[in-house]
């Protein structure tokens, strides 16, 4: 096991209920969760893999692949869906050449949907990584893109 | 140091903002504000009054709920007033610097005066159209003052709550909560000093004593709802201080705030705050100097909408997939790790600081007789004002849209008023005089729920739009109960068919029977109120769905 792994979980090797905290860190490290590591909390903690996939799996925040090098998340939460969110994913699909939760050949691009930002007042949004952009539109999602292709 | 000396050092603070020695701009940096542009406007203001020679300071402020304004600065000039701009960019920075320079108002961006002093010709902000109709109480200090600044937030009446808290019984606070009618602004509007007494209760039951919890739920995972948001990121403080006082009225020792990943700042401006009051003494041990200890956790996960369940939230905090529990034992018999617990929202222990400080009659004073106080409403969607407002309980959906957010744009026509979240319901336009409180809107197939607003126009589809919605709760599903799992699923598929066009006369029946049942058979309150945009929408619009039927 690497080192920086160990010192994760031995910060945290009294709390087994600190699971999620534990693959946060890991995931912050590397971008997404390694299979080996999962090995590694499961003997670590004496927990089954499974229930630590169970968890990992269940909230949208982990990834089990490299993550792209930018992310793009579009939001149709019900303001944004009002206001046409969905148009902008799909004219993002057609620019990307790639279907909503999709990675392009390149891993340079990966476009998701998301239900809600919380800006709602300022719909449709979108967010390119993790900076928001508000009152969008195709056209000025898709010059975001090409700013982000150079 | 002692409360007295700590508050002297932020009136001193506060001196500096309400009666400055040189030019202050204060940027409006809150999610609104940034995504409008914000940053960006911020540094051309940073680098022409530098060329200019200007002695000025920026503060960063939270978010007033004039959010279709921003980005909004105010400027501050000693001796003169504040005043406050919205629709800033860049291109328009210069004008902004030239009011600094030559007192020259740009008279196309100026929204009003903040505070006293006034000026001919411009409104005090709080005359404004969108700001005179409110009851501005939890959403006192958001966007005035800096909430990075814990002085700022003591200045202006923060920590006083508490500090009057600790010379009270727990029983007394208690019953000061139970006597204003406090309900809950998570949506189900349980009574709050009830839920506080029912956990104290069951602490006094051995083999409990003495560990409980107070969690504060932060998830807002509601599409169209962002008021939480709001208060995160321009009033942490006010969060604190109610769960502070909560955990002295309950006699926990430790509290949590879980709040989605996906609201970035507003994590970093709990974690500042939090740091913050830790280090002036109010967290931690002997909090001003009492026997009392509480210290609070942030928890963040991408947790999705069905953390936002009560016993889903209790899981997710220890650990595990966040499934809700059976109920009871309701959390405050058995919450984290089975201990008692007091699970509110962010905006409830928001109130409880005001409450405390200025008495049960403070909160009642507004409302109707069982929907006491005031209420955070979301506004967003086809309007032409939209945000956050603070508004008395017991308001009508038609104020609210006409005459505080300037109706639908021109030429566009409501057709209905979506509340509550994906699981609300719909308000058609013949009953926007309906009062909007916790029971009102039953009556009509919709419930007000966390405050969510979104308006739509007569363009707007709606069995699409229904669809829509059970699309997100079928997707969010946690798949514990097979009633919204394979239900909300068999929803879909039917409002699939409706909307392609090939749906029958019987598929009708079909979704009204299956609402019923999923409704009745969940097991927890998310997949039984997930069929309600469609009990709401085939009762108030049936001939849109009569009219897509293949006879």
């Amino acid at each position: 096991m690497e080192q920086w792994l160990l010192e994760i979980l031995n910060t945290h090797k009294n709390n087994p209920d600190a699971l999620i905290p534990i693959l946060q860190k890991i995931q912050n490290k590397l971008g997404y969760i390694p299979e080996k590591a999962v090995g590694h909390i499961s003997n670590f903690f004496k927990i089954s893999a499974s229930k630590i996939f169970g968890v990992a799996s269940f909230y949208s925040q982990f990834r089990f692949t490299k993550p792209p090098k930018h992310s793009i998340k579009v939001c149709l939460g019900t303001a944004c869906y009002v206001r046409a969110g969905a148009e902008i994913l799909d004219s993002l699909e057609k620019e990307l050449g790639i279907t909503c939760g999709g990675i392009t050949p390149d891993k340079k691009f990966g476009l998701e949907s998301v239900s809600c930002f919380g800006c709602c007042a300022l719909s449709p949004v979108v967010v390119i990584d993790n900076k928001v952009y508000s009152r969008m539109t195709p056209q000025k999602a898709k010059k975001e893109i090409k700013k982000l292709r150079k | 140091m002692t409360f007295q000396k700590i508050k002297l050092t932020a009136i001193n603070e506060w001196e500096k903002i309400t009666n400055p020695s040189k030019i202050l701009i204060f940027v409006g940096m809150a999610t609104c504000g940034k995504s409008a542009g914000a940053d960006d406007v911020e540094t051309a203001l940073v680098t022409l009054c530098r060329k200019k020679k200007i002695n000025f300071e920026i503060i960063p402020v939270g978010c007033i709920g004039l959010c279709y304004l921003e980005p909004l600065i105010d400027v501050s000039k000693p001796g003169g007033p504040r005043i406050c701009f919205g629709n800033v960019t860049v291109e328009n920075v210069p004008k902004i610097v030239d009011y600094i320079l030559h007192n020259s108002i740009p008279k196309n961006l100026v929204i009003g005066t903040v505070g006293e002093k006034s000026i001919d010709g411009i409104s005090n902000l709080l005359e404004i159209p969108f700001m005179k109709h409110q009851v501005r109480r939890i959403l006192r200090r958001c966007g005035f003052i800096n909430p990075e600044n814990i002085y700022h937030y003591i200045a202006e009446g923060g920590y006083s709550g508490l500090e009057k808290a600790l010379k009270m019984s727990p029983e007394g606070i208690i019953n000061e909560i139970k006597k204003s009618g406090l309900r809950g602004r998570g949506g189900v509007g349980f009574p709050t000093g009830i839920k506080w007494e029912l956990c104290r209760h069951s602490i006094a039951q051995p083999p409990n004593r003495p560990i409980a919890y107070i969690i504060c739920n932060a998830e807002e995972g509601e599409p169209g709802t962002f008021k939480d948001r709001v208060l995160l990121e321009s009033d942490p403080h006010s969060i604190i201080e109610g769960m502070v006082i909560a955990g002295y009225a309950i006699g926990a020792k430790v509290g949590y705030i879980y709040i989605n990943n996906e609201y970035s700042l507003s994590i970093e401006r709990i974690q500042k705050a939090i740091k913050d009051a830790t280090e002036l003494g109010f967290l931690g041990k002997n909090i001003l100097g009492s026997n009392f200890c509480f210290q609070i956790f942030v928890v963040t996960i991408a947790g999705g909408y069905v953390s936002g369940e009560e016993t889903a939230l209790l899981e997710l905090i220890s650990g595990k997939r966040a499934i809700p529990r059976f109920r009871p034992p309701y959390p405050v018999e058995k919450g984290l790790s089975d201990k008692p617990t007091v699970i509110n929202n962010v905006e409830t222990y928001a109130n409880v600081p005001q409450i405390i400080l200025n008495g049960a009659d403070w909160l009642n004073k507004y409302g109707t007789e069982k929907s006491k106080g005031t209420k955070l409403f979301s506004i967003s969607g086809i309007v032409n004002n939209s945000g956050v407002v603070e508004l008395p309980l017991g308001i009508s959906l038609k104020k609210i849209i006409f005459n505080i957010c300037g109706g639908l744009p021109k030429g566009k026509k409501l057709k209905a008023v979506f509340i509550g979240g994906p699981t609300g319901g719909c308000v058609p336009g013949k009953y926007l005089d309906k009062p909007v409180d916790f029971e009102s809107l039953s009556e009509i197939s919709a419930s007000m729920g966390s405050g969510g607003i979104v308006i739509v126009d007569t363009k707007m589809d709606i069995t699409q739009m229904c669809k829509y919605f059970v699309e997100f709760s079928s997707n969010e599903s946690c798949g514990k109960c097979t009633p919204c799992r394979v239900g909300t699923k068999q929803l879909l598929n039917i409002l699939e068919k409706i909307t392609s066009g090939n749906a029958k006369k019987e598929d009708l029946e079909k979704l009204k029977e299956l609402s019923q049942t999923i409704k009745l058979t969940s097991l927890c309150g998310l997949g039984q109120a997930a069929p309600n945009p469609v009990i709401s929408t085939l009762k108030h619009f049936s001939n849109e769905y009569e009219n897509k039927i293949n006879h």
